[in-house]
């Protein structure tokens, strides 16, 4: 079942009938989901796409090429700040200015990707750490931008359909994330993913055996600021309103944490990964109020802590995934499916 | 011309702290090869146990400081013994990510216990008083960091080169499968590594306390301390602490005659520029992979 016997077995999207089934039932799960899930619900999945596709597109740069990236609210910030003024400022419609902002967010990955050519470990990671804190700042700063004061995104009108609910920004967010989420799956299983896999496993190998090296590892950069530009335009709209401080350290450090959580290399992994964290995210700001373990941890906090600092919780726990999963599974949730796979797979033997 | 050398003497000053955290990541990067983003993080926790001492269970400060370095050394074994050794088959990422998560659970620990608003620490030197050396100001808090910053290196430096524990370091960082043969518990010495560097950190972290104590205080003093020690090579302790003072003076150079608003990211851009000219810093021998 798994022997692949020819090049188009390899290259397909899906490799058997199950996923086929899978997939099916997934894709009419999450179109049914909005006629079942109330407005906060919704709120919380559009956050959660905007993960995904920020995740997927840093798995591409951090899975699939080897590079890391501290950076990368660098990008989603210039994407969201990108869509926000082409709308209001030069008037462009939505979907230009959001392709155009990540284009945008895309010209800047290729730049950065310049210097990361000679760089690799902790000289990459701060040179891109460097190009996150110094975007928002440079953004704080600019008038044009709203300074510090931050902006208001412009009423989102595509066509007729004028999106004002949660619900119509999850029609317009879910097909969007799906689309991307398929098209970086292409992506990694063709010509352009597999020189990324070579360009991470062995760069001197793969530049005799002709890979361009130079070519691809900028390309990993603009592609996956690319997709950090299009979460970041999308997730203008859904937060309403943006200021430079939303754009922090912390936040790339999020989105690298999930893509580590969810598994490098594998976009099922990115996907489950910052769905994960980005709900646990959303729960965690209002820990008490969970039953049971909020009272436990109130009088936690009011016996040994403060009970003013009780949502930095959130930090811990967090902190605790990424120590836990780097130290027994590297490979993430996606490590857990193939190893419970392979167990299953030849049980009860 | 006097604000020029005042800038000058500003920018020593701000850079012996920023020496002080790069020293500490040299020295862990150096045996181990791990970018310890805990440690700032580490420092913080030092300080606020100092903090606790002082205020809480109303320690001397002769007692309470010293007892927070010790803690400083501890914590950095245990972290170390408990969680670096753990890692499997680890990689840079790896070890990134478990350094930052690492550092998100201290920095959670400490907001948990004393919240978010600035405290402030009953430190013997007021952060206000200052000597003047002809027309030129100068904080004796400064001049104190910028003598434990020097007594440091001097420390550390004669520490690597006669001591039997900095010789196993240095053996261990060259060549640990031959340093192992030679009976040297590579282990304990990537322990104590931790140790050292914690207790660097912790007195910086000590240091810049009188001026700005709340969880977030080590954030940029962390980050510049590591732009410095990328700067001068990342396994350089005289090249962390030059690129630390090359930063502090280009940071408040730049403050001062340029954009004050600017200040705190220029280090960054500074790096970004150093790095594409030589990928490998200032004084490391750019290391080229053999196939």
């Amino acid at each position: 079942m798994d022997m692949k016997r020819d090049y188009y077995e390899d290259v397909q999207l899906c490799t058997s009938g199950v996923v086929v089934f899978w997939l099916v039932a997934l894709l009419i799960g999450l179109a049914a989901f909005p006629f079942l899930a109330s407005s906060y619900t919704l709120y919380m999945a559009n956050f959660l796409a905007i993960n995904v596709i920020v995740v997927i597109g840093l798995n591409i740069l951090v899975g699939y090429a080897g590079q890391v990236s501290l950076g990368h609210a660098g990008f989603f910030a210039i994407g969201a700040y990108g869509t926000v003024i082409l709308m209001s400022e030069a008037q462009l419609p939505f979907f230009a200015a959001l392709v155009l902002a990540a284009l945008i967010a895309a010209a800047f990955g290729f730049l950065l990707g310049l210097p990361a050519l000679r760089l690799e470990g902790p000289y990459l990671a701060i040179a891109t750490l460097g190009f996150g804190l110094t975007i928002t700042q440079i953004i704080g700063r600019i008038e044009l931008f709203g300074g510090r004061q931050g902006l208001h995104t412009p009423d989102l009108i595509i066509g007729p359909w004028h999106l004002e609910s949660d619900r119509d920004f999850y029609f317009l967010l879910i097909p969007i994330t799906v689309l991307l989420a398929i098209a970086a799956r292409n992506l990694t299983k063709t010509k352009i993913g597999r020189a990324l896999i070579a360009i991470r496993d062995a760069e001197i190998a793969a530049e005799t055996l002709g890979v361009n090296i130079m070519g691809y590892k900028t390309l990993a950069f603009a592609i996956s600021a690319f997709y950090a530009g299009i979460g970041g335009g999308l997730f203008a709209f859904v937060l309403r309103f943006i200021e430079p401080e939303i754009f922090t350290l912390l936040m790339s450090i999020m989105f690298l944490a999930m893509v580590v959580v969810g598994g490098l290399g594998s976009i099922m992994g990115s996907i489950t990964g910052a769905c994960l964290l980005g709900w646990l995210d959303l729960q965690l700001r209002n820990i008490l109020e969970i039953p049971y373990l909020g009272t436990w941890l109130e009088a936690l906090s009011q016996e040994w802590f403060s009970i003013t600092g009780v949502s930095n919780i959130q930090l811990i726990v967090f902190g605790t995934i990424m120590v836990l999963i780097m130290l027994f599974e590297p490979l993430g949730l996606f490590g857990f499916w193939i190893r419970a796979k392979k167990y299953w797979k030849t049980w009860p033997f | 011309m006097i604000d020029f050398i005042q800038m000058l003497i500003n920018g020593v000053a701000v850079g012996s702290s920023y020496a002080l955290l790069g020293i500490a990541m040299v020295i862990i990067y150096k045996t181990s090869e791990v970018p310890n983003f805990a440690q700032g993080e580490m420092a913080l926790i030092s300080t606020y146990v100092a903090y606790m001492l002082l205020e809480q269970y109303q320690f001397p400060s002769y007692m309470a400081f010293p007892l927070s370095l010790v803690f400083a050394v501890v914590l950095g074994c245990v972290l170390e013994f408990t969680v670096l050794r753990r890692a499997k088959a680890p990689s840079v990422l790896g070890m990134i990510i478990i350094t930052i998560g690492l550092e998100m659970i201290l920095m959670g620990l400490v907001s948990w216990k004393f919240g978010a608003e600035q405290k402030s620490m009953p430190f013997p030197i007021s952060p206000y008083d200052s000597v003047m050396f002809g027309d030129f100001f100068v904080s004796t808090l400064e001049i104190l960091t910028l003598v434990v910053a020097l007594c440091a290196m001097i420390v550390l430096f004669l520490f690597f080169r006669y001591s039997r524990l900095g010789m196993a370091m240095k053996a261990t960082q060259q060549n640990p499968v031959a340093a192992r043969i030679m009976g040297i518990r590579t282990r304990r010495i990537l322990m104590a590594t931790w140790g050292i560097s914690s207790l660097v950190g912790a007195s910086a972290g000590l240091l810049i306390s009188p001026v700005i104590m709340q969880p977030y205080m080590m954030w940029d003093p962390m980050l510049k301390g590591f732009a410095a020690a990328v700067m001068g090579g990342m396994t350089s302790l005289p090249g962390a602490v030059f690129g630390a003072y090359l930063l502090g003076i280009i940071e408040n150079l730049f403050g001062g005659y340029i954009s004050i608003e600017f200040k705190s990211v220029v280090a960054f851009v500074v790096i970004v520029l150093m790095l594409c000219i030589r990928p490998s810093g200032l004084f490391a021998r750019h290391y080229v992979k053999k196939v």
